[in-house]
């Protein structure tokens, strides 16, 4: 019987991915993370810290997994993310969500539009048409076959990261393969 | 079963059965007053998720994570079916509470029997192991897992085993 599974990314990086940090950087981590999920939203602290001490030294992408199942607005602030990111602004509507997790019903998320000065008709329009329903479902099934099994989900240089996202080791993995590519 | 005596004497846990072999058919409660049978399923692959309790809170995860997979399960025409030792009225608390859109049976009387002939009872804790079976559509186990108790292992080991499968039924033609 195997008793384990290597989980690698099955999705590669490319163009559609949001990215924060350089191309050049020696590792990547991506997370699956779902806006209503309160590990994420501790996470999202964490990741904050990991890119002010890594700086240049690491990138950092999101992907959506939404369970909507079990957090009723996870899907609609997923997709409003991405009506902002259609608007040029998707990390900064990703913080504000993560920061004000308990207020993702739509007026919120409108009020979160607004705040960022988007344009907030054509936001309402695309979240309320689903516009962006299908990428969403893009990531999350690209994360179901990558073996994402929960939220957040981590992966570095392209393996599932199952250790601690505390801060210290969280870093000392990045670091490590950091060091292995360079 | 002989196994039983092998666990007892060598203090390990029985191993899951192992692809290739025939998945022994079984009726559990679905609801406090329903009943399924692996058999009511022939014709369509069948995916069993045995699982240590309902509540507890990697399961739930495992479980919320099929919850929003099943589509794709069902494009390959798969049914899920959790399994647990908790009792029928504890699975239909819990479905509701989760809001899961597949069925929960409850191996509960005699209590374990079924993780038990799938290899995947863990006497000690008297609960199945977190174990994963892909059944064909004519009843044979076409992949199993079973994963480390506390870690939920995902769907994708599901997912390919499916797609195995409907690649073969291309193959063959039928």
């Amino acid at each position: 019987m195997a008793t384990s599974m290597r989980a690698v990314l099955s999705v590669p990086m490319s163009k559609r991915d949001h990215v924060q940090g350089p191309e050049t950087a020696p590792v990547t981590l991506v997370e699956y993370g779902d806006f209503e999920c309160p590990y994420c939203a501790a996470a999202h602290v964490i990741i904050k810290e990991v890119e002010e001490l890594m700086g240049d030294k690491l990138r950092f992408v999101f992907r959506h997994f939404p369970l909507t199942q079990i957090h009723p607005h996870a899907e609609s602030a997923a997709e409003a993310s991405e009506a902002s990111a259609a608007q040029g602004q998707f990390w900064e509507m990703h913080d504000l969500l993560y920061e004000n997790q308990p207020r993702l019903d739509r007026p919120h998320l409108m009020m979160y539009a607004e705040k960022l000065g988007l344009d907030s008709e054509k936001f309402a329009r695309e979240v309320d048409k689903g516009v962006h329903r299908e990428r969403v479902r893009g990531d999350f099934l690209s994360g179901v076959r990558s073996g994402v099994n929960g939220t957040p989900s981590f992966f570095i240089n392209g393996v599932r990261y199952d250790g601690s996202w505390d801060i210290g080791p969280l870093v000392e993995a990045l670091e490590t393969a950091a060091g292995r590519a360079s | 079963m002989s196994t039983d005596n092998n666990e007892q004497q060598s203090g390990v846990a029985q191993s899951a059965l192992p692809a290739g072999t025939v998945a022994p058919d079984f009726t559990l409660p679905s609801t406090p007053d329903q009943k399924v049978s692996l058999s009511d399923f022939r014709g369509n692959p069948v995916i069993l998720a045995f699982y240590p309790a309902d509540w507890s809170p990697v399961c739930g995860d495992q479980m919320a994570l099929y919850n929003e997979v099943l589509p794709e399960f069902q494009r390959f025409g798969a049914f899920l079916l959790g399994v647990s030792v908790d009792g029928a009225w504890c699975h239909a608390a819990y479905r509701e509470h989760r809001k899961l859109h597949f069925s929960l049976l409850a191996d509960f009387e005699p209590k374990g029997e079924v993780s038990r002939r799938y290899g995947v009872y863990r006497k000690q804790e008297g609960t199945s192991e977190r174990a994963l079976f892909v059944v064909d559509r004519d009843g044979r186990i076409a992949w199993s897992y079973v994963s480390p108790i506390g870690v939920n292992p995902g769907a994708d080991g599901i997912l390919k085993a499916l797609e195995n499968l409907s690649q073969k039924k291309v193959a063959h033609g039928n």
